[in-house]
């Protein structure tokens, strides 16, 4: 039993990253109109960047969980600036093949000074250990991983449905040119979303460290998993992503205590069986 | 919105001649490469990668989907081949068919799943398929899994022309790698081809012409997978290597990458894109990963100053049809 | 007998646009002055709502001279012609489907001080009132509309363009619009009208441009109607 509930415990903080980077897609895509092929890349670059502030700037985890985000959602900024920026009015795709020649860039360069394998990031003490809960132990870290993305997620839900700011968000979506044409500064608004999207990846990546080793692979094959997860619960809603990330997380979870030679692939398993009942995906509106 | 198809080959106002020139030259030249001192390993293995790109062109360039999963095919048929050249001793040529039949059959099923989608929700889901594909071959016993299948026997091609001769190796790839290109020419300025091009150009305006839209990019989804199964199957016995590699997204890319540095859409693009990405390849592999990054900035730039490709460019500013 | 030339909240000049290739103002020249209602007339595709549009900044290409209060704004992004006070309300009416009433009503940011405080715009539009938190899109036509112009009127722009309002709208909806724009100008409120409902246009402005092939062809004060319609009819086809 121990082992089930551990197995749904790591089911739930793959599902908070499923999450936390679908969300990032989906904010990015909402205002965009790109799929962010990149945002594997940068929430490895949010895990680095947390290494490094430890290596070398002495700055512990709750450091990174502030900074990782600021400096990588800047860095995003500046990619929006100089490179994104040219994609507008252009056919989504080539802004998919444009992020995955960033992916490349980025993975290629960090494999260039790092290698292939993964760098310890250890635990901040204050989170190491157990709680015993009598069903189960339940490691302190791992829960706050979940809990933290729960509420950045709700935080990201809020600001963006009932906040001013988020109308500004939600109407630019809809329709940036009247919106810029009340005297609102859309491209800034452009950016800043897309290093909203980008600062989401990257904490997730801060979250991940100290459980996953940091290295430069780890967003390449979580990426496609998240594609999958964006395509089975649509980019029509927020809630639907978060929701659609998190229990995503639960079922490989499962699969990988019932039938772990499928826990690899039944996210993609279920990619094909919505497809082939709900095309759109279970939130989405129509292509 | 300009599309990504707006450089393709336009529907009217073709010009066979221009193409018809450019085959010979190509052939020829080709047909040349072992009187000169051209490794002919190296042309060899770009002669399939540019089939697989030109299948790739077809459904991108004609059909308007990207496909970033391509490499499923591409693998899936390499795998059988290698499978069933090495276990079980086929000939050559049903080595060929067994692995390209593979290839249609995996079209036939994922493009029934794709196809329901389109523009970018058909390439990530085509990427999701190809992970599939690669985590179902990873754990297979037949394909060897990390390790592969290596030592495959490049055979007798029917049962007497040894294929294990560098040269006569070389013009039986080539032989095919001109047939397949011819195949789809053919199937480009066919009425099919014709239809596909319109769906491409206006899809409103053919579904309001009665035409099953979904059913013609289906049929152009399985001849683009099932060509991208015969390089995968050529490709075996000149690397005599099956591999996860075939199999990875970043294969998808790669094509994908030649396709556009060479110019999608162009009959002749997809080659030449193909040949420079494997030479960039050969001969920067000593710089390691600094390949997927320069691949990467070619990305970069390819989308953002140079969208119509190398053939493309020449074909715009000579105006010709190529 | 000396007259302080009064400077025109708006002056066009030579005005040109293209959306795309098409080409579709070939030099607009008009004016509007302060606390007028000018109306510009013509048939579909003269190039009426493209003026507005080029003014506003939102036209792909734009070639000439758009004096705003005297300073030009052909070279300026649509946000910064916004804030120098000039408040669009689009053929399309714009209302934001993802924002329920009370976020599309505040949605414009103030741009200057003097903007109509909410309550006075609940009087001006009793209906909103009672939909705050309706979908913005779940509106009739003619609340769509009264939303429209709320909205604009909310930020302080004393410069109102308003395109086609009557568009679509039931006869009794029309003449509560007409009601709300006269009040408007009772309140020294600028406006540019763009109308294809002539009667509706001749009872509220005090002069008419004449827009055909993306060029003013002809101009009269509200005065001059009568004498003219024989021309009128035939300008607009009607």
């Amino acid at each position: 039993m121990q082992a089930l509930y551990g197995q749904l415990l790591v089911g739930l903080i793959n599902g908070s990253f499923y999450a936390l980077l679908s969300l990032g897609l989906a904010v990015i895509f909402g205002m965009l109109e790109i799929i962010n092929f990149a945002h594997g890349a940068l929430y490895m670059m949010g895990a680095f960047a947390a290494y490094f502030l430890l290596h070398y700037f002495g700055l512990n985890y709750w450091w990174a969980l502030l900074l990782a985000p600021l400096i990588v959602g800047a860095f995003g900024m500046l990619l929006e600036r100089t490179l994104l920026r040219w994609l507008q009015g252009l056919d989504p795709l080539y802004g998919l093949l444009l992020t995955f020649g960033l992916a490349l860039v980025i993975q290629g360069v960090f494999q260039n000074y790092f290698g292939s394998s993964g760098m310890p990031y250890a635990m901040p003490s204050q989170l190491r250990g157990a709680v015993n809960l009598g069903f189960m132990y339940l490691p302190i870290y791992r829960a706050w991983v979940v809990v933290v993305s729960l509420v950045v997620c709700l935080a990201t839900w809020f600001l963006i449905e009932r906040t001013r700011l988020g109308a500004y968000l939600r109407a630019a979506t809809e329709n940036p040119t009247l919106v810029r044409a009340f005297g609102i500064n859309v491209p800034l608004m452009i950016t800043l979303t897309y290093g909203l999207g980008v600062g989401l990846a990257a904490l997730a990546g801060v979250l991940s460290a100290p459980i996953n080793q940091v290295g430069p692979l780890m967003g390449a094959d979580l990426i496609i998993v998240v594609f999958a997860v964006v395509v089975i619960g649509g980019m029509g809603s927020i809630m639907g992503s978060v929701i659609t990330g998190f229990s995503l997380g639960v079922i490989e979870g499962l699969t990988k205590y019932f039938y772990p030679e499928a826990s690899n692939t039944v996210v993609f398993v279920l990619m094909v069986l919505v497809l082939l009942v709900r095309p759109t995906g279970l939130t989405g509106r129509a292509n | 919105m300009a599309s990504i198809t707006e450089n393709a080959t336009p529907t009217k106002n073709r010009s066979m001649a221009d193409e018809i020139v450019g085959f010979i030259v190509m052939a020829v030249l080709l047909a040349a490469v072992p009187l000169t001192g051209i490794y002919p390993y190296f042309v060899m293995q770009a002669l399939c990668f540019s089939l697989f790109a030109c299948a790739f062109n077809l459904l991108i360039g004609y059909s308007g989907l990207l496909s970033f999963g391509h490499s499923m095919f591409l693998g899936t048929a390499g795998y059988f081949t290698a499978y069933t050249l090495k276990s079980w001793g086929v000939s050559p040529v049903v080595g060929i068919m067994i692995g390209v039949f593979a290839a249609a059959v995996l079209s036939v099923i994922t493009g029934a799943i794709a196809i329901r989608r389109q523009g970018i929700y058909f390439a990530m889901i085509t990427l999701a398929l190809s992970q599939l594909m690669y985590f179902i071959y990873l754990r297979a016993p037949f394909t060897g899994g990390e390790d592969g299948i290596q030592g495959i026997p490049q055979g007798m091609l029917f049962g007497f022309i040894d294929l294990s001769n560098t040269n006569t190796l070389y013009y039986f790839i080539l032989a095919v790698f001109l047939l397949a290109f011819l195949l789809i020419h053919r199937i480009v300025n066919s009425p099919f081809g014709e239809v596909l091009k319109s769906i491409r150009e206006n899809e409103p305006r053919a579904i309001s012409l009665g035409y099953k839209v979904d059913q013609y990019k289906l049929m152009a989804f399985i001849l683009s997978g099932t060509l991208a199964g015969l390089a995968g199957s050529l490709k075996m016995f000149v690397t005599q290597n099956a591999s996860l590699t075939d199999v990875h997204w970043t294969m998808s890319g790669e094509v994908v990458l030649m396709t556009l540095v060479g110019g999608l859409g162009t009959s002749f693009g997809p080659i030449v894109g193909a040949f420079i990405i494997v030479a960039m390849q050969q001969y920067l592999a000593s710089f390691g990963q600094w390949v997927m990054v320069m691949q990467g900035v070619v990305f970069i730039v390819c989308v953002l100053t140079f969208r119509r490709g190398i053939v493309g460019e020449i074909a715009h500013y000579f105006k010709r049809s190529l | 007998m000396a007259e302080a030339a009064t400077v025109p909240v708006l002056d066009v000049k030579g005005l040109q646009a293209w959306y795309g290739e098409s080409h579709i103002l070939h030099g607009m020249d008009f004016q509007v002055r302060p606390g007028e209602v000018v109306t510009l007339l013509g048939r579909n595709g003269a190039g009426k709502s493209t003026t507005l549009k080029s003014i506003m900044g939102i036209i792909g290409k734009r070639r000439g001279s758009v004096l705003f209060d005297g300073k030009e704004t052909i070279h300026l992004s649509s946000d910064k012609i916004a804030r120098l006070g000039v408040a669009f309300c689009p053929e399309e009416r714009g209302i934001f489907s993802s924002l329920d009433v009370k976020e599309n009503l505040m949605l414009p940011p103030t741009i200057r001080a003097g903007g109509m405080p909410v309550d006075r715009i609940f009087e001006l539009f009793p209906n909103l009132k009672e939909r705050l938190t309706s979908q913005g899109t779940k509106l009739s036509g003619g609340e769509q509309q009264m939303l429209a112009i709320a909205r604009i009127l909310r930020t302080g722009a004393r410069f109102l363009m308003l395109d086609e309002p009557t568009e679509g709208l039931a006869p009794v909806i029309i003449q509560q619009i007409g009601r709300t724009i006269s009040r408007l100008k009772a309140e020294g409120f600028t406006i540019l009208l763009v109308e294809q409902n002539f009667r509706f246009a001749a009872d509220l402005a005090d002069r008419f441009y004449v827009v055909e092939h993306g060029q003013v062809i002809d101009t009269f004060a509200s005065g001059e109607l009568e004498a003219n319609m024989q021309k009128l009819h035939q300008y607009l086809g009607v």
